[in-house]
């Protein structure tokens, strides 16, 4: 058990290294989908097998994927990439070192003072699988949480599909109002063409 | 029934000046000349008046009047009030400043009809006759005080009158800033006087004169020495005794009529009325009486050994108004203040004339050098004869008025019999022989012997008729004053017309000494040796072209003012330098203008975190949160116990 | 050795400040920002997923599910709205997008 939490340790931190260090942004990508695998690794550790086997289908599935596609339609430069990372490497690593060193401290000086009072109506079972446990709870006690979640989900949705919506000249498309509202009056001209002499000054709409 | 209009009487001596300036002042270029001339002429006429008839139920009646007009200070025990306080000393200080101002306003009507600013001038003359008078008039010190303020104000404004003339201004600027000097004295003799006798005014303060006498600072010298002394440099500055009397000839840059009026007749004279004024308190300091004695003296011999040297006429005139200054003091100095205000009197008048006559010829001549001119006895006769009976009145010529009161002083000082009281007496009697050589001077150059004018010039010579006619009356009154203030007014007994405003201590005593008869006669004899001796210097021009060592000292007035130049003003210059400096550098730079550049460069430093670079502001959210978390971190690793 | 919360926990702090440093380094590169991000969401839940374990209770999994929902919209908007900038400007060069400068 323990080698595996190191295994998967050692590996994530490695990958999340490389997400970040990677000088082509699709190598970014896979990186980071393996860093998501090796991070569902260690929820199966924790005993939060939905929850890894959610990480993989979300995140790998669907955003590492979103990800992937947005990388190939647009055009980026690799070159200098390359040159402009080395800049502003010592500053972000002084402020993340700082930034490791608090969050180590806090961790390793408070976490004697840590004491657990568990909401008993949660406590996990024994016996259940964790699908069953998480399932008991999530639509009863935390219901609105979930449809929160639901929520904000339609609503980005919407909004990405009207962001990115654009409308192209040339195109046909339906109008509806304009289909119900078309009439005898609006739509049919009554000619009366001559022999061999054809219509002349017919406008189109 | 008279004496129910004198209150009015007397407020109206000192508000209608004052109304004169103010309408001449605004309406300045509204009206047309004759209008403002006549404004002014008219106001200043009723002054005059009024005044005779102020002087007639005060003077000759001995009255006293004095009303509060309104209260002005009342900080403590300390009340001051504006009030008017006439007696025989301010009603004759009335007569003598209101109708010389009123001569010079008519005057200057023909003497400036070419100047395009007539109602201006006329505006500033009737100002500082008012603030003239209320100084006379004044019943406390600080009233006093402003007046003497206003006059020195004003006559800085009419000294720098031709502003478009460069060496005017700097004359004005001197004016006023000796009279700082003077003033800074003064006011730190009022301050001891409020401190040490609890009030301003003049009755209160000379009641308690006697008693403070006696009280001492250290072992030698009382209050009542250190006030006196204070208040004499005041009069110093003022009246142009030695030492601060650098303004007075760089004054004759302006106007001729200001020249008669303020340096001769009026300004330069106040401080010889405070002197007298106060003279309830400095006959209880014998030491500063000595000190002004003695420096009336040497005043007196020095200006009138710089009067004979100098060509230009109206600098000798001023000069000669200074020694003359000199005797005032020198008269105050032996205790004999009635003799000062008399030859106030008298001398007024007949400056008056000779610096009125002197315009006369400045402007038929546009020329001030003596030397140049020559000859204008028959094309000026009337001026001629104005100057010469002002010049024999000066000198003390038996029945004019010089005579009386120069010889009163004359006889005073020697009939102090002190050893102080003597040497001023030698200076006295040395100074009328030199003021005799230097007035005939003046004459010979100007009105005898062959012109040295150009020939046009001299061809258009003419006499003005609006100039001459107010002369008449200083004429008559260099004539006759002397006599009517000897006989009529018994100027000199102290039972006499100065009853209760002046005081002496020794006055009694000194009248029963009887003078031998060759000092009474000494100064007219003096007067005739040196009268004379002028006649024969003067008879040919010499302009020799080597001059003497000791003549080209008194050429230039014994290097007063280079001395001063490189003692005060250098110094003051750098002084003045050295805070600018400070100011601009040190406490600028710190003060307003530093906190000025400060926020702009915060400012600015501020605008560049404003990139618009997305980067820049997750850099600065993430900075910040580390802070935030390194700053708690730390406080709970330095506050715990581990 | 018994892997402790601790251990979790300092492993979920470092890769938060990796995703951190990933932040601010890339100026050429908006999508890896944005992957960073992304290191740093997963940082969060195995933290969270950590503390639930040890404290016996359901509560952080949960969270743990909503926050995924979360990350997932967000950079479904954040690169669409990525696109339409590319749209406009044929570039996604981070150092291009300083129109608020000032």
């Amino acid at each position: 058990m323990v080698i595996f939490f190191y295994l998967f340790a050692t590996l994530i931190i490695i990958s999340s290294f490389l997400v970040v260090f990677s000088k082509n942004p699709v190598y970014s990508v896979l990186w980071l989908i393996f860093a998501f695998c090796n991070g569902s690794g260690l929820m199966i550790l924790l005993g939060a097998e939905f929850l890894a086997m959610m990480l993989i289908v979300i995140y790998v599935g669907a955003v590492a994927v979103l990800f992937l596609f947005v990388i190939m339609m647009l055009d980026v430069h690799f070159a200098e990439a390359i040159i402009q990372t080395k800049k502003n490497l010592l500053l972000s690593s002084i402020v993340a070192l700082i930034m490791f060193i608090d969050l180590g401290l806090i961790i390793l000086l408070g976490s004697k003072n840590i004491h657990f009072k568990p909401n008993t109506s949660l406590i996990t079972a024994a016996n259940i699988s964790n699908a069953h446990a998480i399932g008991r709870v999530l639509y009863t006690d935390f219901i609105l949480p979930f449809q929160t979640a639901g929520i904000i989900l339609f609503v980005a949705m919407i909004s990405c599909i009207t962001l990115t919506m654009r409308s192209r000249s040339g195109v046909k498309r339906q109008d509806i109002n304009m289909q119900n509202s078309k009439n005898k009056a609006n739509s049919i001209v009554m000619v009366k063409p001559a022999l061999n002499e054809g219509i002349e000054g017919i406008k189109y709409e | 029934m008279l004496l129910k209009i004198l209150p009015i009487a007397t407020i109206l001596i000192i508000m209608l000046p004052l109304l004169s300036g103010i309408i001449n002042g605004i309406f300045c270029q509204y009206l047309t000349r004759k209008q403002s001339g006549f404004i002014a002429s008219i106001a200043l006429v009723i002054t005059a008046l009024l005044a005779i008839l102020v002087f007639y139920c005060i003077g000759i009646n001995q009255q006293i009047v004095h009303f509060t007009l309104i209260e002005w200070l009342k900080i403590g025990t300390l009340k001051v009030n504006w009030a008017i306080y006439v007696d025989s000393l301010t009603a004759i200080m009335f007569i003598v400043v209101s109708w010389v101002s009123a001569i010079v306003h008519i005057y200057s009507l023909g003497y400036m009809a070419e100047d395009e600013h007539l109602p201006k001038f006329l505006s500033f003359l009737s100002f500082f006759t008012f603030f003239m008078l209320s100084l006379v008039s004044a019943d406390n010190f600080l009233q006093l005080f402003f007046g003497w303020e206003g006059v020195g104000f004003c006559s800085y404004l009419l000294i720098g009158f031709w502003y478009k003339k460069e060496l005017a201004n700097k004359a004005a600027i001197k004016a006023f800033i000796v009279n700082r000097v003077a003033d800074f004295a003064f006011i730190l003799g009022i301050i001891t006087i409020i401190i040490y006798f609890g009030s301003a005014d003049f009755t209160s303060v000379f009641a308690k004169a006697k008693g403070l006498s006696q009280v001492k600072f250290g072992y030698s010298y009382s209050v009542v020495d250190i006030t006196c002394l204070l208040l004499f440099i005041g009069c110093m500055g003022k009246s142009a005794q030695i030492g601060l009397h650098v303004w007075l000839p760089d004054a004759m840059e302006g106007p001729t009529p200001v020249s008669a009026l303020i340096h001769a007749a009026t300004m330069v004279t106040a401080g010889v009325f405070l002197l007298a004024r106060c003279s309830f308190l400095f006959e209880y300091s014998p030491y500063v009486l000595q000190l002004i004695a003695i420096i009336g003296g040497i005043t007196c011999l020095f200006a009138a050994t710089i009067a004979i040297t100098q060509s230009d006429i109206k600098k000798i005139i001023a000069y000669s108004t200074c020694s003359q200054l000199g005797y005032m003091f020198l008269a105050c100095g032996v205790s004999a203040y009635n003799s000062a205000i008399f030859h106030l009197v008298t001398h007024a008048f007949f400056k008056a004339l000779l610096f009125l006559s002197a315009g006369s010829v400045i402007h038929a001549c546009h020329e001030q050098n003596i030397f140049k001119m020559g000859g204008l006895k028959d094309k000026l006769p009337i001026t001629y004869s104005n100057f010469l009976i002002g010049s024999l009145a000066l000198i003390g010529i038996y029945p004019l008025a010089g005579f009386y009161s120069k010889d009163l002083i004359l006889e005073s000082a020697y009939n102090a019999g002190s050893v102080v009281g003597n040497i001023v007496f030698v200076l006295g009697i040395i100074t009328a022989l030199l003021t005799a050589i230097y007035s005939m001077k003046i004459i010979m150059l100007v009105f005898h012997g062959k012109t040295r004018l150009d020939k046009n010039i001299f061809d258009h010579v003419h006499e003005t008729n609006i100039m001459n006619i107010p002369l008449s009356i200083l004429v008559a009154g260099s004539f006759f004053a002397g006599m009517i203030g000897y006989y009529l007014l018994s100027i000199d007994k102290p039972n006499g017309y100065f009853f209760h405003s002046i005081f002496s201590i020794h006055a009694y005593q000194r009248l029963i000494h009887h003078l031998p008869l060759y000092i009474k006669l000494l100064p007219i004899i003096i007067g005739i040796i040196g009268i004379i001796i002028g006649v024969y210097l003067y008879r040919k021009v010499k302009q020799t072209a080597e001059i003497g060592i000791i003549e080209r000292i008194l050429r230039n007035k014994y290097y007063f003012d280079e001395i001063y130049d490189y003692l005060v003003v250098r110094s003051v210059n750098i002084l003045s330098k050295l805070l600018n400096f400070f100011d601009q550098n040190i406490i600028d730079r710190f003060g307003p203008g530093g906190f000025a550049k400060i926020t702009n460069y915060w400012g600015y430093l501020v605008t560049r975190t404003q990139t618009g670079y997305i980067f820049n502001y997750t850099l600065y959210v993430v900075l910040f949160m580390v802070i935030c978390i390194t700053f708690f971190v730390g406080s709970f690793i330095i506050g715990c116990k581990v | 050795m018994i892997i402790t919360i601790e251990h979790y926990l300092i492993l979920s702090s470092l890769i938060f400040t990796i995703g951190m440093m990933g932040l601010f380094m890339h100026r050429k590169n908006v999508i890896t920002i944005l992957m960073s991000i992304e290191l740093m969401l997963l940082a969060v839940n195995i933290n969270f997923a950590a503390f639930s374990t040890h404290a016996g209770e359901l509560s952080g999994q949960i969270f743990s599910i909503i926050n995924l929902t979360i990350a997932a919209a967000e950079t479904s908007i954040g690169l669409a709205i990525l696109l339409v900038y590319f749209r406009n400007k044929n570039s996604i060069e981070v150092s291009d997008i300083n129109q608020m400068k000032g």
